[in-house]
């Protein structure tokens, strides 16, 4: 399977009804695949960031076996627009 | 916190290039560990660690010298707060730790933080929460005083 930024966006946007979804691929600060992801969803709403990060992990459970490295920022709507507002 | 993102970013750019196997501070998992071959064996040790201590990080490297840029973040953030004394645990030292702590907590990257034998997260929870006064909370609940509170209280 072939991992692309693109595949992540759509796969987090469609099983976490993502408003909004950043990915960026920073393998070339790394030595193999690397991804920064932002998602913003409501499915984050009354979650803890543990459990928030959870169902993202979850929900890429295949590619993180072939990514090396990832970081992800989880956000409600809500803290989305807070965020952007600054 | 700028300063944390320049060392993050130099121990990434330096870490590939320079590995000198060192004992890590304080308890090791080392090669003698090794009898416990069998995976069921890891997962049972890794139960026993992150209830042995309250602070327990599985790291790439040591906390004197991290072999990556989120682990060194993790020790960056627990030395703001004063926290010097945790158990650390190498995975570079050893493919089945490595793996076996992955199991374990059901999560697919180092570094991995646990506090009193909960887990807590990775790199980017530890940042977050470092930035919201989590942190300091959860400290606190684990009978740690953070640092920063102490400073604080000294500046009012």
């Amino acid at each position: 399977m072939a991992i692309t930024a693109d595949h992540i966006r759509d796969k987090l946007t469609k099983e976490l009804a993502a408003v909004h979804v950043d990915v960026e691929d920073t393998s070339s600060n790394r030595c193999a695949a690397s991804y920064k992801v932002l998602v913003v969803s409501s499915q984050f709403e009354g979650k803890p960031l543990l459990q928030r990060h959870r169902l993202v992990n979850t929900c890429l459970a295949e590619e993180l076996k072939e990514i090396h490295a990832f970081e992800q920022k989880t956000l409600t709507p809500e803290q989305w627009e807070k965020q952007k507002s600054q | 916190m700028n300063s944390l993102i320049r060392n993050t970013a130099r121990c990434l750019r330096s870490g590939a290039a320079v590995y000198m196997p060192r004992q890590a501070d304080g308890r090791v998992w080392t090669s003698s560990a090794r009898f416990l071959c069998a995976a069921a064996d890891v997962q049972k040790a890794l139960g026993d660690i992150v209830q042995k201590d309250k602070v327990v990080v599985f790291m790439k490297g040591t906390p004197a010298q991290p072999m990556c840029g989120f682990s060194n973040a993790v020790v960056q953030i627990l030395r703001m707060h004063g926290v010097d004394d945790y158990a650390s645990y190498n995975v570079l030292e050893d493919s089945e730790l490595r793996e076996g702590v992955k199991a374990f907590s059901n999560w697919p990257t180092i570094p991995q933080v646990y506090f009193s034998g909960e887990f807590v997260g990775g790199c980017d929870i530890l940042l977050q929460m470092h930035q919201n006064g989590d942190l300091v909370e959860e400290l606190k609940k684990c009978g740690i005083s953070s640092s920063l509170l102490e400073a604080e209280k000294e500046s009012k």
